[in-house]
């Protein structure tokens, strides 16, 4: 919501107040507007100076409110200026140069849906902002250019989106990966339908490459999808992190030892938001998700189905987007070696209450489960050509295109409903469907899971309804055990 | 309700195989329905088994206990509990020689078991009511499993195992004794292995089981026998060429489909597709960790 900013002066004991539930970044802001306006050459009223930021009910956070301060006084003393259809955005240096801020994508979008046709931004900030669309971006270098530009007297340096779009940093790619068949075939579904995926396997198996290799295999991201990334990023301050018109989707891995906060958005005073939210049109990668606390686990539950996520914080309710796509690596048991050539140590009791821990709040939410084993030597030196990921981009792509745009989170978000009439399984892959219900015990999701799964093996395939074998590989990645 | 009864060799119920023993019990704590019968077998093995021993165990018990065949175990986590549950399952009877007390529940997780025992057969005892379970209670019970049954099948077990105490009790008692032979890799098959090079019969299939007891083969009826399966392995007819090609190449050793793909050089979609189509059929299962094992 756009901000008015309005300066009184009034006769009276020199003094300068600025009102409007304002945090401490601007109530400093006296300490820095009151030095700019001089050292820029101009005289700061020696009288009685109220600023209100409005509307007054709203908090307000952060110091890129400084310019439109000292534009708000500097007009109360000179009605010279022109201020029309203008916004102003940047913190001051007592210098009276601008410095950039954060968050100026995504405040210069809502600037121009709110109908502001011309936005001043430090020169920094001038090519970010100008990707928003409908609005006109200025750069000024100090508060003198920016007054000279008002009088009508000088101009300031338009602000020229960058084009051309930025690859993102190198993505490793698959073919780096040897072996691990079922794991890379398991990513390839992944990536077609949007499902989520859950690897087990010993610790060094290869889970956080293969993790690391899975954007690789990802399309590139529509432009207003890439702009939604960069006004995240802008948010948090990150767009060093992630050039702003890089169209490859993002890939997000925090550590287990994050806060709460960290992982879904929050902070103090507005929340800020977290790595889920990063995440967004692109990859969280959870290694180790049985090390996550359950409270982590249960918080991303909403973000999974709902594609947002809500941050209530005192004084403010957020909500961010968060759609991505979760891969999730974890130790078959807590030594880390059943199933593997080293012998499992874990008594029994432990091994469930570990499976416990994923099952409940986001076993749901994956759709296929792979394991993932350790590499013997001999497989590592001589295995055979792998393919390279554009290859297998070039499969998820064509899978993709066969669902068309109608599908908004790829397979992985259809209901049940949708499911079977997209699914159009033949006859047989019906009578296969209703045996494993019967001998793997299959639950009611348990059933479309694998059917949404089924269903994307079948566009990579290129089928139009849902056959025997791709229904039988989709039950062979189901998360259920029988018995 | 049932009530826990005290069985001396005066009791008509007094199973005279105890006898046996150079020191039998005194007598013994029995609850439950059905009480020991006579023949019966005994399936032991370790508390830690690996899932395709449990598999097995669970197996060897149901077909007992559809040929009538009573099953005798220590009620114990993993081989001891699959051998109660398996023979339970298929409807029939089974007896639990415990380390404690009648009326303790030790593994506690057994809770369930215990009572469908008492329903469908009986806790043993020579313990009285409430000891809890002192370790050194649990080799006087070997004995007296080794001493109820006619044969005993060692399924899995490393060499300080248990259940070699009961092979070894059986064995002075003159008793049958079968091992299921594993991989000489696998931890948890040492000691049958062990047990197999020292001279005792391999457990191949029931059939090795009823050939070598007599008094099972006359316990037996014909038609029963005819249905039990001769051995472990073969029947793999009625799989398509595919399907075989797969199973051929997989022991009860669990093993990655990765695996199995190399070997066969089949894509790993493929390798997916047919495993879950012999899983649908019963002759593979998949195992916690990712990996695949035949179970015939």
């Amino acid at each position: 919501m756009p901000v008015t900013v309005e300066a009184d002066i009034a006769n009276g004991l020199p003094g300068f107040t600025i009102v409007g539930l304002t945090d401490r970044a601007i109530q400093e802001a006296r300490e820095r507007v009151k030095p700019a306006i001089r050292n820029a050459g101009f005289k700061f009223p020696p009288r009685r100076v109220t600023v209100n930021l409005a509307p007054a009910e709203l908090p307000k956070e952060g110091t890129g409110f400084d310019l439109a301060i000292a534009t708000a006084i500097l007009r109360a003393e000179d009605p010279s200026l022109r201020l029309e259809g203008l916004a102003f955005l940047g913190e001051l240096a007592l210098d009276a140069s601008l410095r950039p801020v954060t968050g100026v994508l995504p405040m210069a979008r809502c600037l121009a849906a709110a109908g502001i046709r011309r936005l001043v931004v430090p020169v920094e900030n001038a090519s970010e902002a100008a990707l928003a669309e409908g609005i006109e971006v200025l750069g000024a270098a100090t508060l003198r250019s920016c007054v000279e530009y008002l009088r009508g007297e000088g101009s300031l340096i338009p602000g020229v989106r960058d084009a051309t779009p930025a690859g993102g940093g190198p993505e490793p790619d698959m073919a780096a990966v040897r072996g691990q068949g079922q794991a890379k075939r398991a990513l390839e579904i992944a990536a077609a339908g949007g499902h989520n995926v859950l690897m087990t396997g010993p610790p060094g198996a290869g889970k956080t490459m293969l993790a690391r290799t899975f954007p690789s295999l990802l399309p590139d991201l529509a432009s207003d999808a890439a702009l939604e990334v960069a006004a995240i990023y802008s948010l948090r301050g990150t767009l060093r992190e992630r050039p702003p018109t890089t169209l490859r989707p993002p890939f997000r891995a925090p550590h287990h030892s994050i806060s709460r906060a960290g992982l879904v958005g929050g902070g103090t005073g507005l929340a800020q938001p977290g790595e889920i939210s990063l995440a967004h049109q692109g990859v969280l990668f959870l290694d180790e998700l049985c090390e996550f606390s359950r409270q982590h686990l249960e918080a991303l539950r909403q973000p999974l189905e709902e594609h947002s996520v809500t941050v209530a914080r005192a004084r403010a309710a957020v909500t961010y987007p968060a759609d991505f796509i979760l891969i999730g690596a974890s130790n078959p048991c807590p030594c880390g070696h059943l199933g593997d050539a080293q012998e499992c140590r874990c008594e029994p009791r432990q091994l469930s209450a570990y499976n416990n821990k994923i099952s409940g709040p986001i076993k749901d939410r994956i759709d296929l489960v792979v394991s993932v084993p350790r590499q013997e030597y001999r497989d590592i030196f001589e295995g055979a050509d792998e393919e390279p990921s554009a290859v297998v981009r070039g499969r998820v792509e064509a899978a993709r295109n066969r669902r068309g745009e109608s599908a908004g989170h790829g397979n992985a978000g259809l209901t049940g409903r949708e499911t079977l009439a997209a699914a159009r399984a033949t006859p047989p892959a019906r009578r296969l469907l209703a045996l494993s219900g019967e001998r793997l015990h299959l639950s009611a999701r348990g059933f479309f899971r694998v059917l949404r799964v089924a269903r994307t093996i079948a566009d990579l395939a290129g089928e139009d309804r849902v056959g025997e074998d791709a229904l039988a590989e989709a039950l062979h990645y189901r998360i259920e055990m029988a018995g | 309700m049932t009530l826990p009864r005290w069985i001396d060799p005066a009791s008509p119920d007094w199973p005279v195989r105890l006898l046996h023993l150079e020191s039998p019990p005194q007598g013994f704590w029995q609850l439950g329905t059905i009480g020991a019968l006579s023949p019966c077998v005994a399936i032991v093995g370790s508390r830690r088994a690996t899932f395709a021993g449990v598999e097995i165990a669970r197996s060897i018990a149901s077909e007992l206990a559809s040929a009538g065949i009573q099953v005798v175990s220590g009620m114990a986590l993993g081989i001891d509990a699959a051998a109660h549950s398996g023979a339970l399952d298929a409807g029939g009877s089974t007896v639990a020689v415990l380390g404690c007390g009648v009326d303790v529940c030790y593994p506690t997780r057994h809770a369930e078991l215990r009572s469908r025992i008492i329903t469908d057969g009986c806790l043993i005892t020579e313990e009285p009511p409430g000891t809890p379970p002192f370790k050194h209670n649990f080799p006087k019970r070997n004995r007296i499993i080794a001493a109820l049954a006619h044969a005993v099948v060692v399924v899995e077990a490393t060499e300080r195992s248990g259940a070699l105490s009961t092979a070894r009790w059986a064995a002075d008692l003159g008793r049958e004794v079968l091992a299921v032979p594993g991989s000489i890799r696998s931890r948890q098959s040492s000691g049958t292995n062990l047990l197999i090079r020292d001279g005792v019969r391999p457990f191949l299939g029931i059939g090795d089981l009823i050939d070598a007891v007599p008094e099972l083969r006359s316990a037996i009826p014909e038609a029963a026998l005819d249905t039990l399966p001769a051995s472990h392995g073969g029947g793999l007819e009625r799989f398509s060429p595919p399907l075989r090609e797969i199973l051929a190449r997989m022991g009860t050793q669990p093993v990655h489909p990765d695996q199995v793909g190399l070997a066969l050089g089949l894509s790993p979609a493929l390798v997916a597709s047919r495993l879950s189509a012999l899983e649908l059929a019963g002759a593979v299962m998949s195992l916690p960790g990712g990996l695949v094992a035949r179970t015939v």
